[in-house]
């Protein structure tokens, strides 16, 4: 079966509210599914199913027909960037992004200079990360897509505290990401502009 | 074994920034060792007698600071979620965590004990078995903490809850570790109080890893 990330009947509650009721989609490969939903309406929740990390209630995700429990490489084929940046503020970017190196499971051949010019992290590479700025500890956090071999990515407000530049480098990581048949979920507010690649929505808490 | 040995690496690197966090523990194990003749009475009979109790006790209670941020502060800027989707079992990981830990909170206590022994009167003949008892029980302390610590690891103040849930859990490693101390500073055999702390401490590594992987995976999936 062709690779691609499935949702069948997908509830999930947390506390009283039920954030999803029933919720089915299918992404095939080189497709871009974006969330919306007001505040609260559980789109954190939901990419944190599908990464496998969050509870779900009833229903079953599904990666190439297999649900997720059951896909023992799953995580290796998964890039998560949640809400918080996972990087140590005692830490330099260049630390950082070598220790996440080290526990990317496939990770690509690029290196870490690579991977700051990219991003235009050069100028703070040696920095410990709690003296940047919000924005250059998003693009800190963005290097994680870079280091690995993620087929899908999971990308929760990408584009939160990233200036103008910085918006349109994710764009372009995620046409070139989705261009070699990678998948993406992203939950933003923004617009995304995508060239040639068509954007999917899903909105959420509308019941 | 890459990524384990990155995350040994890592939280070295940590500590080595943040040598406060070193630090306290062992200055507060001097601090209560150094407290207890000046509160009892400096006579060395006295002072020989107490201080493989005070020595442990000290330790117990140096070894809970620290404990409650093992998980913390990766749980809170999300580098566990990125280890749990990392290539390394969750409970390599965590065992990992519990030993660099150690290292660098448990390790400094068993250093330092023969010193304070020594000012408390302890026989130097029995400094082997001290420093032996209190490096399997500083172990099996870190191991018990870190139960702890992943289970209160969602809660806002989980100062006071910590070591109310983890020191009666101690009480079976200070009986015997005391008591192993106690007896080598008499001129007794302490094998069997030794034995007893070793199976305690190969049944915490063997059991601890998933009790911890479970509470951390459980705080994570909400």
């Amino acid at each position: 079966m062709k690779l691609g990330l499935s949702a069948h009947g997908v509830t999930i509650w947390r506390g009283d509210r039920c954030l999803a009721r029933g919720l089915s989609f299918e992404l095939g490969e080189g497709e871009v599914l974006q969330l919306v939903g007001p505040n609260g309406s559980g789109k954190t929740s939901l990419m944190r199913v599908l990464a496998g990390i969050g509870r779900l209630d009833e229903g079953e995700v599904r990666w190439g027909g297999i649900p997720i429990r059951a896909c023992l490489d799953y995580h290796a084929t998964l890039a998560y960037l949640g809400h918080s940046n996972a990087l140590k503020n005692h830490l330099t970017t260049r630390e950082n992004i070598y220790f996440y190196h080290s526990i990317t499971a496939n990770s690509s051949e690029i290196t870490a200079d690579e991977i700051l010019s990219r991003l235009e992290l050069k100028p703070v590479a040696d920095r410990p990360c709690g003296l940047l700025s919000m924005g250059q500890r998003r693009r800190a956090a963005l290097a994680r897509l870079l280091i690995g071999r993620a087929r899908l990515w999971i990308l929760d407000e990408p584009l939160s505290s990233l200036d103008a530049e910085g918006v349109a480098q994710v764009a372009a990581l995620l046409m070139e990401h989705v261009r070699a048949g990678g998948l993406a979920v992203i939950a933003t507010h923004q617009v995304l502009q995508l060239d040639g690649v068509p954007v999917r929505r899903l909105e959420l808490g509308g019941n | 074994m890459r990524a384990l040995a990155a995350l040994v690496r890592r939280d070295l690197r940590l500590c080595f920034r943040r040598p406060g966090e070193v630090a306290t523990p062992v200055l507060f194990f001097v601090m209560v060792a150094v407290l207890f003749p000046l509160g009892l009475s400096p006579q060395p009979e006295l002072l020989a007698v107490v201080a493989p109790g005070v020595l442990w006790v000290a330790a117990l209670l140096a070894g809970l600071i620290g404990q409650e941020s093992l998980f913390k502060s990766d749980y809170e800027d999300g580098s566990l979620e990125q280890l749990l989707l990392g290539p390394a079992a969750l409970e390599l990981v965590v065992l990992t965590r519990i030993f660099t830990h150690w290292l660098t909170t448990g390790l400094p206590l068993v250093i330092l004990s023969p010193f304070l022994g020594l000012m408390l009167d302890y026989p130097v003949q029995a400094f082997g078995t001290l420093v032996l008892s209190l490096m399997l029980g500083t172990l099996i302390l870190s191991l018990l903490g870190a139960v702890g610590a992943a289970l209160t690891v969602g809660l806002r103040q989980s100062g006071m809850l910590l070591p109310i849930l983890v020191l009666p859990l101690a009480v079976p490693v200070l009986i015997f570790g005391a008591q192993g101390a106690a007896q080598a500073a008499r001129g007794e055999d302490a094998a069997a109080a030794l034995y007893l702390l070793g199976a305690l401490l190969v049944l915490g590594v063997t059991l601890v890893p998933f009790a911890v992987a479970g509470a951390l995976r459980i705080s994570l999936e909400s």
